[in-house]
């Protein structure tokens, strides 16, 4: 089965529209289940090994929480997925093919994988539609863009995507001034919109109030089984109510994986993080 | 509602086509008019000096657009656009020295200054130089290529910010001091002058002159409206997010090479136009279009006006260089100085510029005036 488009660049052109309901769209190979395989990834930053022989799985329709102390690896872990960083050794395939560490940043957010920085990056100058509208999964190389119309197809799926994100009374405003907790959703939402087969959120609640994570966990529920996802966090409550399984990072290995509550009972994990 | 008048309505709203209306006619009717038709002794006559100095400060605001394009909207300063002018003047200005004919000191079918140098034949880049279409192909295919092999390696590089505009700086430095050697074949120090003729036709007339000033009221209309599809489109909105995010925009999945790629060799093509349009009004084109403070002040223009809003480069370039045409005969010496406090107090008071600052006080009449201002919901 031929997985990769023959040109990534051209993305969802010739793709049918589709809901971004969909768990595994026509790029990604899921037939064994799993969504993502990392194997034996060690990535060293001048002798410190961030990664140290990482193995993890992350099957398809499944939201993982990955918990662990700072320095554990966390954040490298997502560059490597999204190709920000290339490990020293390793293998990182999303699905059964498409290998990771061969492909541009923009190639592997064509193949499905949406990541939602830590510190919150939404276009401030451009308006909450806007943002969604440049975001959204179409031919996007310039030539197209230059020429590029809203049809009504796409004004629908910003409008399902607005009313996803609770923003749909601010979709003329700037971004630049929503509140942080808006931000953090409407980024959420630029990811929906290219309908990712896997999200990355790299700690979706910092910062927000408790109002708003507790609207943020109403959203990964709703999300849940449509997308598999990956959630980085240290904010254990909200791990607690999202989390099936949950996977404790400790210096740039894998230390615990399973459910929260047997995680949480584990002695090597209290030992180095939730005990203290 | 039909695709051409959805992207006219798009360009500009009714208030904006009016103004450009306005604008177009004091160009195309009122200056040709009293210019050519009111005698010379009449107090309404426009003198030959304003045709120049407009159609000159015309050509600067083609320039003010290109730079706003880059800068204003993608946030790419660039220090070396004067290169890019240069070369679209000195590209036409070599049909301008061909033009000459046997009419030079020397009475040769030559340039002057190669008999000069002593050089009997023409040396290979004046090759079809008499061709006005070839000529007319190098303004856009010179700026173009240079800038498009410079950008390609500069934008793949990740080369960015300050280091950028360093090295543009250097760039037109460089090719400043390679122009003012003789050996370039481009006139040295005093470049190409004294032009005669333009398509045959004598080149100082003032009907000459209003065709040339016509001319380049067009292509800045033209380029204003290029500038204001490209920014309202879909690629525009990606130019700015480039500029405030650039690395959400790749994370997003474009390959933000081709876009700064684009619009930066279209910036570098209309800057050669422009070019080309100056020579022949103002006559002269030398190296020192090519120094280091003639880019700076472009960037100034764009500052003073009010970046990322096209109209304000055009009031910017109009200002700074109104002011400019009255200071340099008032108070020679003191230019600078005041271009330089006029940089830092729009820095200082203005950081929008004069279009910010006016959409400012616009804002608070409005809150005076009414309850608040609900966003509208595009369309």
């Amino acid at each position: 089965m031929s997985v990769l488009p023959e040109d990534p660049q051209r993305g969802g052109a010739e793709a049918p529209a589709s809901a971004y309901g969909r768990i595994a769209g026509a790029g990604v190979d899921t037939t064994h289940r799993a969504i993502l395989y990392l194997e034996d990834i060690t990535v060293s930053f001048d002798g410190f090994k961030a990664l140290n022989r990482l193995t993890l799985t992350i099957d398809s329709g499944e939201l993982r929480c990955i918990i662990g102390p700072n320095g554990a690896g966390k954040t490298t872990m997502m560059d490597v997925i999204t190709g920000r960083t290339r490990p020293d050794t390793g293998t990182a395939y999303f699905g059964q093919t498409i290998d990771l560490t061969l492909l541009t940043e923009a190639e592997i957010a064509h193949a499905g994988i949406g990541r939602k920085f830590q510190k919150p990056t939404v276009f401030e100058q451009h308006t909450v539609f806007e943002n969604l509208e440049l975001a959204m999964k179409t031919d996007k190389r310039a030539r197209h863009s230059l020429f590029a119309q809203l049809g009504s197809v796409e004004r629908d799926k910003i409008a399902a995507t607005l009313d996803l994100i609770r923003l749909s009374n601010a979709a003329g405003r700037l971004a630049g001034t929503l509140s942080h907790g808006q931000k953090q959703w409407l980024e959420i939402g630029m990811l929906l919109m290219q309908e990712p087969q896997l999200l990355l959120l790299d700690e979706p609640v910092a910062g927000m109030t408790d109002e708003e994570t507790e609207r943020t966990v109403e959203l990964l529920h709703e999300l849940n089984g449509k997308h598999s996802i990956v959630v980085v966090e240290h904010d254990m409550d909200f791990v607690a109510r999202i989390a099936n399984t949950v996977t404790v990072l400790h210096e740039g290995g894998v230390l615990a994986e399973g459910p929260m509550n047997a995680v949480q009972q584990d002695p090597r994990v209290i030992e180095v993080y939730l005990g203290r | 509602m039909g695709p051409l008048s959805a992207t006219f309505t798009r360009l500009y709203g009714p208030r904006g086509w009016l103004m450009l209306a306005l604008f177009g006619s004091v160009l195309f009717v009122v200056f040709p008019v009293f210019n050519l038709v009111v005698p010379p002794d009449s107090p309404f006559h426009i003198s030959a000096y304003w045709v120049t100095l407009i159609g000159k400060i015309m050509c600067y605001g083609m320039v003010a657009l290109a730079m706003d394009l880059i800068w204003g909207y993608t946030g790419i300063l660039s220090l070396g656009h004067g290169l890019f002018f240069a070369l679209g003047g000195y590209a036409f200005g070599m049909y301008l020295m061909r033009q000459i004919g046997a009419d030079g000191q020397y009475r040769v079918n030559m340039p002057d200054f190669m008999v000069f140098l002593d050089w009997k034949e023409f040396p290979w880049h004046w090759w079809n130089s008499d061709q006005f279409w070839w000529s007319a192909l190098l303004v856009v295919l010179v700026p173009g290529l240079l800038a498009f092999v410079f950008g390609y390696f500069a934008f793949r590089s990740r080369v960015k910010g300050v280091y950028f505009s360093i090295i543009t700086q250097a760039l037109t430095y460089a090719a400043m001091l390679a122009f003012f050697r003789n050996a370039m074949g481009f006139g040295g120090n005093n470049g190409f002058t004294d032009f005669k003729r333009i398509l045959g036709i004598p080149i100082t007339t003032p009907e000459t002159r209003m065709a040339l000033f016509a001319i380049t009221g067009l292509a800045l209309i033209a380029t204003l409206l290029l500038g204001r599809y490209i920014v309202t489109s879909k690629f525009g909105r990606i130019l700015t997010a480039i500029r405030d995010a650039e690395s959400r925009v790749m994370a997003s999945g474009y390959d933000t090479l081709w876009y700064k790629l684009f619009i930066w060799t279209l910036s570098a093509v209309i800057c050669g136009i422009a070019g080309a349009l100056y020579v022949p009004q103002v006559g002269i084109i030398n190296p020192s279009e090519m120094s280091p403070a003639n880019s700076i002040e472009i960037a100034i223009w764009v500052a003073v006006g009010g970046r990322g809003t096209l109209v304000g480069a055009l009031l910017g370039a109009g200002i700074v260089n109104g002011a400019k045409s009255w200071f340099t005969v008032a108070f020679p010496e003191y230019w600078l100085f005041f271009l330089g406090l006029i940089f830092i107090l729009v820095t200082l008071f203005m950081p929008d510029g004069v279009v910010g600052a006016f959409r400012q006080l616009r804002d608070k009449v409005r809150m005076r005036k009414s309850a608040p201002v609900l966003a509208d919901t595009p369309s």
